[in-house]
Order: structure tokens, then sequence, then C-alpha cells
């Protein structure tokens, strides 16, 4: 031991201006309560952060076993933090399955905490370990922080008279209370969340604290091995106001309210529970305060037919699922577009196909979005970059749907909805409004009237005298909005739906180059979650002197009428996705652009050296 | 009821439009009677909605000078919830057939019901797929040939009202394309009654499944085949009454019996009995006649009348967006 401190020295932590760690465990280990704790408590110190809390799709899948880790990962520090990180700084593994299904993404040199209480020979045969890594040569090259945290957590937790197995349960907190030692965090929020959470049982709450205090005074108090002390990680400068923590559902969710008082129009959420989605119908369930109703549906099908019956009586109908859910809805939605009636649809993308990895993330459902309906029957589809970008996402859409009389596909992925980041609290008075104005004008009265400008048919809600029309799937007529089985009257319709979604361009900003150059050699192209990691990349080629931009589309459809002519100022351009080439063959087939692609479906989110690696690969092949 | 409301006719009912069905087709005559039983339900036209789903019934929503919305196969329940939802000020009425309501449709009928949206379904069951051209339904009889069951369909029939009944409706009824005075006073009930009223027309094919109800239709038959129930009323058919329907309380099960000698023991129709409206509903030919009338009636919690409770108790104080933005943990940056 004392050879291999040697050579690895101290852990060098305080040189690092960004940390990653990482929470393992099992499922029931309480790993994403630890996480957000010590998140909130990160985001109170003052260091940027991004979290990514990763688990499996086992509720409780068997105690030990492998398939059943659960993990949040959260990155943090003084520059600008937009990933979860690549390379593991400190790793906390439980049991020895979460040493096994994480070793591999620790940094070399990189400090492993781990539990060796549950390292027994039962936990070492489910993780399928032969022998003991913690004394098997598994982990030289690592420095390994070896605690029997059974033991301690126990003996912290003995006054409180709790049985053996609830006091085995405090040591994900007793856990946090030593990581929160070693990076120098307030415990006073995890305290009062403590008192919260268990306010129906003072007992476990104080015992709880007991074992975030005591493992605090482990840290203080325990001979570490060499270089295991407190780090400093500096502040993040950035803009002054008053920050939140805020994941991308619960960003998603307020933009829908905030979308609904900007539009002054009710909304019906309906929607059918499905991972990883469902949180999206929790968050907005609870704020009915707003002009929110929700209605959990007996299927994706009556999900996004009731939103569209809320919309036929005048409010905005919005649903939301993942990819299985978005292909039932999809009859649905060709009914919404034919009936030019306003809708929101979220797809929250996971890996597919079929059930596929429902708790992991993936952006393959961009062909879906774009084509997946019978007819011809575009939309518009938007996706949102960040956390934070899903609320002003989300009152885009909503914009988009009844200003157009179209439903709107917002892309969002499990990466998005469970990833936290601060947010700067926006200005809500600053927002500009789009009052949804119903018709209601007799005079003359048919459905199909439309605005001049946008070709959008008139809004006439029932209930409004005057205003009895009918609606449907079959086609209308262009003039009267009866039944039409009129060729010639097909032809203007089919064109009509065309142009309305394509006039859309004319109503969004121009595409902006989200870092670097509007020229070079070359321009990274991304769309949806990926921006974060594209930016870190392209923000260390760009400091290493390479000539290389990023572009993060957020308009999938129509897309900016300037994109082609951006992406033809580069004499290359890389286009990382998370499925195997969607939106590329869109860029293709539009732009008639050379683009690469750089692609990945492990169901993990892209790595910022992945990235990095491809754009000098690109760009050795551009000089040569 | 509103008193302001302007004196309508049923030609305020009626649209512009050609109506499309095959002639001598029974949808004729439904369209005729509701057209003719609006005016009587005292309520302002522009909250009637008329939602249907896709076949030949569900065109109706085109004929009624209303709001009316044609949708997709089998999703005009969850549509009409929707709608329903958003506005519960609206009188919500889901035209179906057999088919889209119990084939392509059945699971959101079920749910439509067992909710008790407070909104009216008239499912008109000609037992037959008629806009795709006559291929057999779920309410079509064992036996039936069709262009897709060329030797006969093997399938067994469900009963509509049983499906209903077994849904948790609260208010099951049948009655008859024809019989425009008794399918009146049906449908005027079904209105009134709060919660999803679920009302079985049956209904005349005559280009794919022509005369299916004739025994019930037919006036010189329909004596011996059809039984019309009223609440609080012995149970009695048959040319002249003389026959009578009694429960056997050993097998808890009916039997047809002369009335004559069994006055004191001849069932009388509870509507609010659930065993017994499961019985009535299961009678079926040839050794049963076929009842007509409110089959099964209990008030029960509303849907939308809880959720508009969910609804204003939440929004004593209007959420503002601000706050919420700000609530929670926040810090300062300077």
């Amino acid at each position: 031991m004392q050879s291999e401190e040697e050579k690895i020295g101290d852990l060098g932590l305080e040189e690092k201006e960004a940390i990653v760690v990482r929470f393992a465990g099992d499922s029931g280990d309480g790993m994403q309560l630890t996480g957000n704790n010590f998140t909130q408590a990160t985001a109170l110190y003052g260091n940027d952060l991004s979290t990514f809390p990763d688990f499996p799709a086992e509720i409780r899948a068997p105690v030990g076993a492998t398939f059943g880790v659960s993990a949040f990962q959260i990155h943090f520090g003084a520059e600008d933090i937009s990933t979860a990180g690549d390379d593991i700084d400190v790793l906390v593994a439980m049991n020895p399955a979460a040493l096994v299904t994480n070793l591999e993404n620790v940094a070399e040199g990189g400090l492993v905490i781990v539990d060796r209480g549950a390292f027994t020979a039962k936990n070492l045969n489910k993780a399928q370990y032969d022998s003991n890594p913690l004394e098997d040569g598994t982990l030289e090259g690592y420095r390994l922080l070896s605690i029997d945290i059974h033991k301690q957590v126990l003996a912290a937790v003995e006054p409180f008279g709790l049985s053996h197995k609830d006091g085995l349960r405090c040591k994900n907190i007793w856990t946090l209370g030593l990581i929160m030692w070693l990076f120098d965090r307030d415990r006073s929020v995890t305290i009062k969340n403590l008192k919260s959470k268990f306010a129906n049982d003072p007992t476990v709450a104080e015992a709880n604290i007991a074992a975030l205090n005591a493992g605090h005074a482990y840290g203080e108090t325990a001979e570490l091995p060499v270089g295991i002390h407190v780090y400093k990680i500096p502040k993040a400068k950035v803009i002054s106001g008053t920050y939140r923590n805020i994941s991308g559902m619960q960003a998603l969710a307020w933009g829908f309210l905030a979308g609904s008082e900007l539009a002054n129009i009710d909304l019906l959420f309906a929607s059918y529970p499905i991972t990883p989605a469902s949180s999206l119908l929790h968050e907005l369930a609870n704020r009915k305060e707003f002009r929110v109703n929700t209605f959990q549906a007996e299927d994706e099908i009556a999900a996004v037919c009731a939103a569209i019956g809320a919309s036929f009586a005048g409010s905005l109908g919005i649903t939301s699922s993942a990819g299985p859910g978005i292909a039932l809805k999809a009859e649905g939605i060709s009914l919404a577009a034919a009936s030019e009636l306003p809708l929101v649809i979220v797809n929250t993308q996971r890996g597919g196909p079929s059930t596929g990895l429902p708790t992991k993330t993936e952006q393959s459902d961009f062909n879906m979005a774009l084509f997946g309906r019978h007819g011809d029957t575009p939309i518009p589809v938007i996706a949102a970059a960040t956390s934070a970008d899903c609320f002003d996402v989300a009152i885009e859409a909503v914009r988009l749907a009844t200003k157009y009389m179209t439903p709107v596909m917002l892309l969002s992925d499990g990466y998005l909805a469970n990833s936290s980041e601060p947010w700067k609290i926006p200005d809500f008075d600053s927002f500009a409004s789009f009052k949804v104005k119903h018709y209601d004008d007799p005079k003359d009265f048919k459905p199909s009237i439309r605005d001049e400008e946008t070709k959008a048919r008139v809004w006439a809600k029932p209930g409004t005298p005057g205003m009895e029309h009918r609606i449907g799937g079959i086609e209308r007529s262009f003039d009267t909005g009866d039944i039409s089985y009129d060729p010639e009257n097909h032809q203007k319709m089919t064109d009509l739906r065309k142009y309305k979604v394509e006039n859309i361009s004319s109503d969004i900003p121009l595409q902006e180059i989200s870092y670097g150059n509007d020229s070079g050699k070359l321009a990274v192209v991304g769309w949806g979650s990926t921006y974060g990691v594209i930016h870190q990349a392209v923000k260390r080629a760009v400091k290493e002197g390479l000539q290389v931009s990023h572009i993060q589309v957020r308009y999938l459809a129509p897309m900016p009428s300037n994109l082609g002519q951006l992406l033809s100022s580069f004499d290359a351009v890389l286009v990382p996705e998370m499925n195997t080439g969607q939106f590329i063959r869109m860029l293709r087939s539009e732009f008639l652009v050379e683009a690469e692609g750089l692609n990945k479906v492990s169901g993990q989110p892209f790595k910022i050296n992945e990235i990095l690696a491809s754009i000098y690969k690109k760009y050795k092949g551009l000089e040569g | 009821m509103d008193q302001s409301l302007p004196t309508l006719t049923f030609k305020d009912f009626a649209t512009d439009q050609e109506v499309r069905w095959c002639p001598g087709c029974g949808d004729f005559a439904i369209l005729k009677t509701i057209q003719k039983v609006m005016p009587n339900l005292n309520r302002p036209k522009e909250n009637q909605v008329f939602v249907s789903g896709i076949g030949c019934a569900s065109r109706f929503p085109y004929y009624m000078n209303t709001f009316g919305f044609h949708t997709i196969h089998g999703r005009a329940p969850a549509i009409a919830t929707g709608v329903k939802l958003a506005n519960p000020e609206l009188d919500v009425w889901v035209i179906t057939g057999d088919g889209d309501g119990f084939s392509i449709g059945g699971n959101h009928m079920m749910h439509m019901i067992r909710r008790n949206v407070d909104l009216q379904i008239l499912l008109f069951n000609n037992e037959i797929y008629g806009l795709t051209k006559g291929q057999y339904s779920p309410t079509s009889q064992t036996g039936t040939l069709s262009p897709s069951s060329p030797a006969g369909s093997i399938d067994s029939p469900l009963s509509p009202c049983l499906v209903s009944l077994g849904s948790g409706g609260t208010f099951i009824a049948r009655s008859i394309d024809t019989e425009s005075k008794h399918l009146s006073q049906i449908i005027e009930r079904g209105s009134k009654h709060c919660g999803s009223s679920f009302i079985e027309i049956l209904q005349n094919c005559p280009i794919y499944n022509d005369g299916i109800f004739e025994q019930v239709k037919n006036k010189k038959l329909a004596a011996d085949f059809r039984v019309e129930v009223n609440h609080g009323d012995p149970i009695i058919f048959g040319k002249d009454n003389k026959k009578g329907i009694k429960l056997n309380r050993e097998s808890l099960s009916l039997e047809v019996v002369p009335v004559a000698g069994n006055e004191d023991q001849l069932l009388k129709h509870d509507e609010r009995n659930k065993v017994q409206a499961q019985l009535l509903a299961s009678m079926k030919g040839p050794d049963f006649p076929i009842a007509v009338g409110v089959l099964y009636k209990e008030e029960r919690n509303l849907f939308i009348e809880d959720n508009q409770k969910q609804l204003r108790k939440h929004r004593s104080e209007k959420g503002s967006v601000k706050k919420l933005l700000e609530s929670g943990d926040t810090w300062q940056v300077k």
C-alpha cells in the first residue's frame, strides 16, 4: 500500500476546477436521495453543477445484483459545467456490484470509497468477483478508502434504539456526511430535509442526522490515507441573480404552466404512466392551483384523444409519453393535424426499439417525431437542449400550437428529464404574452375561416352561440369546412398543411452559433440533450486553437431558415447523435451537406472526450 | 330549466348536409328521433356536442346542427371525456356503433362507463360492420355469414348492456331504431341522468344484416319477442299480455310463465336492482323476449364533478408562476 501511495501521490483534486462524484449502491440504498442532498449543498456552496441520476428499470432488484445498481453522478466546479462529467474522480461504492459496474469509469488515480462491510462472500459472488477486489490488486492505480460503514453507522445510530435493519438504512446518509466533509459542504440543508422527510418519525430523523454527523466526524478524526483531506473546489463565477436547481421535467412542467398564463388558456394534461415520462404527470397533478387539469387516461391512445377533446372544447390539450407510447398516439396526432386543433405532445425519449431500455437515454425518436404518421402530416418538432431550456421550449410549444392550430412535438429524453442544473430564475414579468382569442363572431361563420398570415383555422369553442360546427378526420373543404372528397380540394388542403408548418420558419429565431465563430473548419451540430457535452468538447478544442464551432438546433421542423447557409460556412460538419444517424440524414437531404455522424446508443450520454476525439480525428483529416 | 332559451324545433337541429346512409337504414329513424327530442331537453343548442368514432353511425354528427366531432375509430369516448373535462357545462353525446364501441374502442367504452363521466352514449347496434362492407362484428351472432366468415363466424357475441353493467354503468337502457316514442323517452331520461348514460339502440342494417332484429321489430312477432320494462311494473308480454317473467329463487334464473295463476309471483321491474338488471339484460330469443327500457339506474359519484371539486379546492388561491419559480431552495449570487 505504501508504495502505491507514493506512486499516486496526492489526489490532486485541488488542482482541478471541477470534480465528478458518483454515488453507487443497491436500488434500495437511497443513492438518489444522497445525490440530491449533496447537489443542494453543492449549489448553495456556489459551484456550478450538473447531475445525472442513473437508475435501473427494476424497482427493487435482488439485493447485491449488478443489474440493481442505482447511481447518482454529480459534476461540480468553478468553470461552467454543462455535463454530468466524463471520468469519475470520486466513486462511492456501497457494495461489490456498485464497484464492478462503475470502476472502469473512474479516472486513473481516482478515489474509490467502499463500504467494506458489504464486501461479503455472498455479495462478491453476486457481483461475479472471484476474489475480493479490495485485496487482490483490482484497485491498483486507484486511491482506495475502505471503511466498514456497516459498523460505523450502527455505532452512530445505537442510541436511537433502531433495529439492525433500520440502523443500516442510515448508511447512505453516513456516507453523505463523509463526502460533505471531503468537499467542505454545509450539512444544514440536509438536516432540514431529513427532519421534513421523517416528520412522522422523529427518531428515524434524529438517527439519520446522527449518521450524517458521524460520517462527517469520521473524515475529521480518522487517520485517513495520505492525500485524503478536505478539498476546497473554487466557486463558479456566474452572473449575479437568484438561482435554484431545476430538473428537466420540473422545468418542462413549469414551462407549461407559464405558457398557459402567457396564452391565457386552460390546460388539460392527459397522460398514461410510462418511464421516464411519468414525472411530468406527477408534477402537474400537484399544481392544480394553476390553470392545469390532469387526467390519467386508460391508455396512451385515450390520453392523446382526451387532450384533443379538450382542445376542441377550447382548452389546450397536452399529452406526454416515451417512444412506445408516442407510437400508439400517432393516429390521434394525425387527427389533430387534420382537424387543425392545437395539441402538444412531449416525447421523453428512451432506449428503443420496443420496451428497449426504459430508464436509459437515447435520441432515436427523431424520425418518428418528424415522419411517424400516416399521410402527409407535417407537424412542428422542437427539442430541449438542457434541463433549464425545457422551460423555454415548453412555452414555445404552447405558443406554436395555439398560434398555428397544430400539434407540436416536443422532444426531451431520459437524461434531460432526470438531470438537474442550477438555473438563474428568469423574470417572468418580462416574458411576452401571446393571448389566445377564441373566435366568436357569428356573422358568416364557418370553421374554415383562416388567419391571413399564419393560415391557421379559427378556434371556435363549444358553448359559444352561433359557432356550431362540425369537424373531423375526413378531408374538409377549404372553403366551407364541410366534408369534401374533391380531388383538387385534397391537393389544396395537403399543400396548406405543408405550407402552414413550413411558414413557421419565419416566426422562429435564426439559428445561432452556440459557441465559436460563425464560419471555420468544422461545425459540430447537435440537437437535444447533447448540448452540454458538445459545448464542453468544442470549448476545449477552441482553447487549443482549433477552428471549431458548436451549433445546437432547437427547431427540428421546420428548421431555421439560415441553417443551410450557416452549415455551408464550414469546411466540414460533424453530427453527434445518440442514435444511428437520424438528424444527419435530414441535414444531408435538406442542405446537401457532407456531414459525418458520431453515433452512440449505449443508453449513456456522450462523454466530452468521445466528442473531442472525434473532433480531433475529423480536424486532422481536414488539415491533411 | 333556463326559461330564457329560445323555442327550438327539430328543424333547428338539422344541417344542410346531404344524409349519406343507405336507403332504409335504421340510422335515419334514429337521427329524426334525436332531432325531435333535442328541443324537449330545453338546453342551449350551443352547449350540445356530438362526438363520434368511425363507422356508419359515426357520420351522425355531420347531420346535427350542433357542435360535432367525427374522430377516429373507437376513440370517441376518450375525446368526449376530454371535452367534458375541459368544459363541464357542455352536454356531450357519444355516438358509436358495435364495432367502433365494442371492438376497436372496447377499452375506452369500459373506462368511460366506469368513470361515470357525465354524458350520453348512444350505441347503434346493427350486429355487423357496415362501412367496411359487411364483416361480422363483436355483437354478431355466432354463425354469421359474412365476407370474412364465409363458413360462419365462430366468435361468441358480447352483450353491450352486460358489458356496461359489468363496467359499473349507472344508466343502462335499450331501445329500437324505429320505435321513436320509446326511444325518445329513453333518451330524455338518459340525458337527465347524472353520469354515463348508456343506451343501446337495436338498429337494422338493410344491406348487410337485414332483418336481424325482425322478431323484436315486426309488429306481429314483437309481442312474443320483446318486453318493455318499466320501473315498478310487473314484467308481462305476449299477445294480450298473457305471459310474464318470474324469478326462480332456487336457481336464481328467470322463467317465462303464464300470467294467469302467477299474478303474485311475477317479477316486478326494479331498475335499482343490479342483479335483476343482469338477468333482464341477458334475456334473448328464442326462449325469452328481449327487454327494452331502462334496465338499470343508480346514482353514484360523478367523475367530472369530483374533478371540479378538486380543482376548486386547489384554486381557492390562484397560482403565481413568479412565486413558483422562486419556491423552495434558492440562493443569491452577487
